[in-house]
Order: C-alpha cells, then structure tokens, then sequence
C-alpha cells in the first residue's frame, strides 16, 4: 500500500501566530482515491488542506514544524519553490473565483504564465480541460464570453478546469460546493467522481453526506487533531473513535 | 413625539442649507469666471503669442507649457507611484520601516506646494544645474503629486479581491507574475482615476512652478525639456501682479483662468466618465 501514496504528512504542527492550529497529524494520501477532511468548523481541516500546497505561505506569521512529503521530497525544504509545489498540487477554493476575464482566458492563465506558447497547444488544452471539467458542451459556443456571466456552478467548474490545465497531480477541493445549489452539487460530485480516475482528490467538506457519497477515505479532525482516518464506509458505519461517533451523529458540531 | 419629528425636520433643514451653500459657492465661482472669461476668448486667443507687452495676442505659448509640464510631472510619478503602492500593499509586512513610509508619504501630502517650489529650486535647478526649465518644474511637480498616485494606487490595489490573488498563486504563478497579470490590470480604473487627478493637481500649481519652470514671457515656443516655458497659472499670477497694466489685462487674466479651469475640470470629467464606465464593466 505505501507505494500508492501521493502525498503525506508527517508529525506536522501548525501555527498561526501564537494559535496552534494542526497538532502532530501524520496523515497519507492515496493516489487516484477521493479523500474527505470532516470536523467542526475551526478544527483545521482547512488549515491541513492549504498547507498541502503552500497556501498558508500567503498568511502573515504562520510557521509549520513537521514534513509534508511529496514526490519524494519535503515541500517544506527551504530548497523547495512554492510556485513548483503549487503547479503540481492545484486547488479549487470555496467560492468560485474565475478571473474577470473571458472563458478562455480562464483556462490558459496558468498554463500561458509557465510556458505553454503555442496558440494550437493552449487550444486543445482548453477544451481538453472543459470536457474534464463537463464544462465544455455549455460553454463551447461562448468561450470569449466573460467568465463572471456564467453561473455559480458554472464558474466552480470553470475553476476546476482552469486547475486542471495546469495538469497537477492532485486537486485540493475547500468545500468547494458549499456555495452552490442542490443540482450544481450534483454536477460536482459526479465530476469528482469521473476525476478521481485521472487525479488525486483531496476535499474539504462541511457536509457529511457528501463525504460519505463521494470519498474513499475520510479523515476527522477535532481541535486541530486527525482523530480518525479510516475507510469512508467504516468512519461512517462503524466509527472507532467515540468522537467521531458523536460528530457523525450530530451530537456536537 | 411631535417634537422629535421637528427635531429631525429641523436636521433635513440645516443639511439641505449647507448642500445648497456649497453647491452656490461652487456655481457662483464658475459663473464668475466664464462671465468675466468668455470675452476674451477668441481662436487669436487660443493660438497667438501674447504681444504688445501682454495686453494684447493670446496664451498658447502658456497652454502649450502647462500641458509639457503636467505630462512630464505624470510620467515622472506614474511608475514610481505605483510600483511604491505595490511594494506597500502587495510586499511590505508592516513594522517600523513601512510605517515611516507611510507617514512620510502622508506628510509629503500635507506640504505647501511653495516648499516643493523651494525645493526644486535649490535640487534641481542650482544643485543639479538643470537650470529653470520644463524638467525641473516636472520633476517638482511629479514630487507634488507622488503621494495623491500612491494614495490612490494602493487603494486601488488593496480593492482588487484577495481571492484573485489565491486563484493566480494557487494555479503556480508566481507572485510577480500575479500582481503583473492579475492585480495590477484590475487595479488599473483605480490607480488611472487617481491619475488623472493628480493631474488637474499640477495643471493648477503655480507656486511649484514659479522658480522652476515658468517664464514671465516668452513668445518662443519650447525645443527641449531644458527650455523655460509659460504655464496658465503663472501667467495669472503675472499678469495680476506684476505687469504694467494690471487693470488693462484683466480680461486677459479672466480667460486664462477660464482656460484653466475648463482644462482642469475637463481633466476631473474625463476621470469621472472612465471610473463609472469601468465600474459598469467590472462584474466583480
């Protein structure tokens, strides 16, 4: 099985400021699985998944102890850029947040940024990345369209493609439905389910229906511990740990 | 219950008077000048020289020299305004030495425009020898309207979406990068806005000006950025105080104002007109 992990951490603390937010969580993720973080709010479920590409780097006064392993090496090895880190690890964030820019120019922003040149090159990628995201049949006809006309679903979609095109290894996903409506929910979770063949998923969610329909492997975090992490229908079923039993059956949380 | 409702009868009153003061004192100006202006402006007055000591011909030689000034006071401080503002807002962690930034930039704001006057003199006129000439009023007036473009820049880019910023980084672009292809455009109605109103800033100075570039009269028009020039508000100043003919050249004095404050105001109008166009089309 440990051949199979993309990426892993390892007795990682985290700290905003003064405030322990992650506590010694040593946590490993599997290749071509959906992996759901559950918990309260506050618990550092997000914390955990900003920290898996450097996000946190962006706020002022954090400071991580630990390794996060990727690729072999800790991502957290000042030798490391971020910027490299992060074109492998891609990450949809809680509110959709296309550029406002046209469709098109959505998608080829990363790639244009580290490299892709060619104009045949960017095309294909686009539409290769809007029929990964099932974007493409909507919005084929009116790519040069401002993206900031499309829908909520749409635009989180879009996201997901616009990440996509940087053909990372892994999606990092912060509740990345929890702004939509039922139906564009629905589109998500079956595109996350259509994904996990090509990519390494790792979602954030506040609902536990969704992580118990879509993850393979679900981890719950309280007060920044990973109190349990097994198999999604174990957690949920038959949960080893009493407070994840509590939390599950909406005792607290 | 009567007398609460009088009360707040009493407050509508007293704010409405003061809009009304306001908007009267701005009309009446405006009326006074275009009264008293519009007489001596003619196409001669546009586009001649001023001759016979002053009282007669036009102004172009001032127009012309208020505009050089005011664009090389714009190219002067637009680049080094905003890159100040990116290094405030998208850099600079705070502590001390951002905060003395900070104030001396505020500070630079608060100073009376005869100071920067003075110190352009004894910079760039004496102690760099460029003499009185178009880029030494530049320069001093791109000094003077540093802190309005900083101002205005870097609240343009504090403007732009934090999640804009998190999107381009979170694909693997780098920081430079997202503030070239990202912050900055969406930042740019703002920083343009603040601009434009540094420019009518320095269209309008004259005390910056008076040892620096302006001319008391020169019917050459300037060759090179070492040239003096003739600029609209020193040639109020002049012709209303220092002439031979104060009271012969009063029209003279009314239509260059007019001019001057029909640039300026065109100027603040054209700002206007690009920020409700752009907030239109912005969708964010």
């Amino acid at each position: 099985m440990r051949d199979n992990n993309v990426i892993e951490t390892k007795n990682v603390n985290f700290y905003y400021g003064d405030f322990k937010a992650l506590t010694d969580v040593t946590m490993n993720f599997e290749r071509n699985r959906v992996t759901a973080l559950i918990g309260p709010s506050g618990c550092g479920k997000s914390t955990l998944l900003r920290l898996l590409n450097r996000m946190n780097d962006l706020i002022a006064g954090t400071r991580v102890e630990g390794e996060v392993i990727f690729d072999g090496t800790n991502i957290y090895d000042p030798q490391i850029d971020p910027v490299d880190v992060r074109r492998k690890i891609g990450m949809v964030f809680q509110k959709p947040n296309p550029f406002p820019k046209s469709i098109f120019n959505n998608i080829i922003y990363g790639p244009r940024l580290s490299g892709t040149k060619s104009k045949a090159e960017l095309e294909a990628l686009v539409e290769k990345s809007l029929r990964q995201a099932s974007l493409w049949n909507e919005v084929k006809d009116i790519l040069g369209q401002s993206a900031m006309m499309l829908s909520g679903g749409q635009q989180q979609r879009l996201c997901i493609a616009r990440a996509l095109a940087m053909k990372p290894e892994i999606l990092l996903m912060d509740e990345p439905t929890s702004a939509l409506d039922p139906i564009s929910t629905a589109k998500i979770e079956e595109l996350i389910e259509e994904l996990k063949k090509d990519y390494t998923i790792i979602i954030v969610t506040h609902n536990m229906q969704q992580a118990a329909r879509i993850s393979d492997k679900t981890g719950f975090f309280y007060i920044g511990k990973l109190i349990e992490y097994s198999p999604t229908e174990k957690l949920f079923t038959t949960p080893s740990v009493k407070q994840t039993e509590d939390y599950i059956t909406g005792r607290f949380g | 219950m009567k007398w609460r409702y009088l009360k707040q009868q009493l407050f509508l009153v007293a704010v409405r008077i003061s809009a009304l003061i306001i908007a009267v004192a701005i009309g009446g100006f405006l009326v006074y000048i275009f009264v008293n202006g519009i007489g001596a402006i003619s196409w001669e007055f546009l586009t001649q020289p001023p001759r016979d000591s002053m009282t007669k011909g036009g102004i172009m030689p001032a127009i012309l020299g208020t505009f050089y000034l005011t664009a090389g006071a714009i190219i002067i401080a637009l680049p080094l305004g905003v890159a100040s503002a990116i290094y405030l807002s998208e850099y600079a962690k705070g502590g001390v030495v951002i905060r003395v930034i900070r104030i001396g930039v505020n500070c630079l704001a608060g100073v009376p425009s005869i100071v920067f006057g003075l110190f352009g003199l004894g910079l760039f006129v004496v102690f760099l020898h460029f003499g009185s000439c178009i880029l030494s009023g530049a320069l001093t007036l791109g000094i003077l309207i540093l802190p309005t473009i900083i101002g205005a820049s870097e609240e343009a880019l504090k403007g732009v979406p934090q999640t804009f910023r998190e999107a381009s980084l979170g694909l693997g672009v780098s920081k430079w990068q997202t503030i070239l292809r990202t912050v900055l455009p969406n930042a740019l109605p703002g920083i343009l806005t603040g601009s434009i109103l540094g420019v009518g800033r320095a269209a309008g100075e004259t005390a910056p000006i008076m040892f620096t570039a302006a001319a008391f009269f020169t019917a050459k028009l300037p060759t090179s950025i070492f040239d003096e020039v003739m600029a609209l508000p020193y040639h109020v100043y002049v012709l209303a105080t220092a002439g031979t003919h104060i009271e012969e050249t009063r029209p003279i004095q009314y239509g260059t104002v007019l001019v001057l404050v029909a640039l300026v105001l065109g100027v603040d109008l054209i700002a206007i007109i690009m920020r409700s166009y752009i907030r239109k089309n912005k969708g964010w």
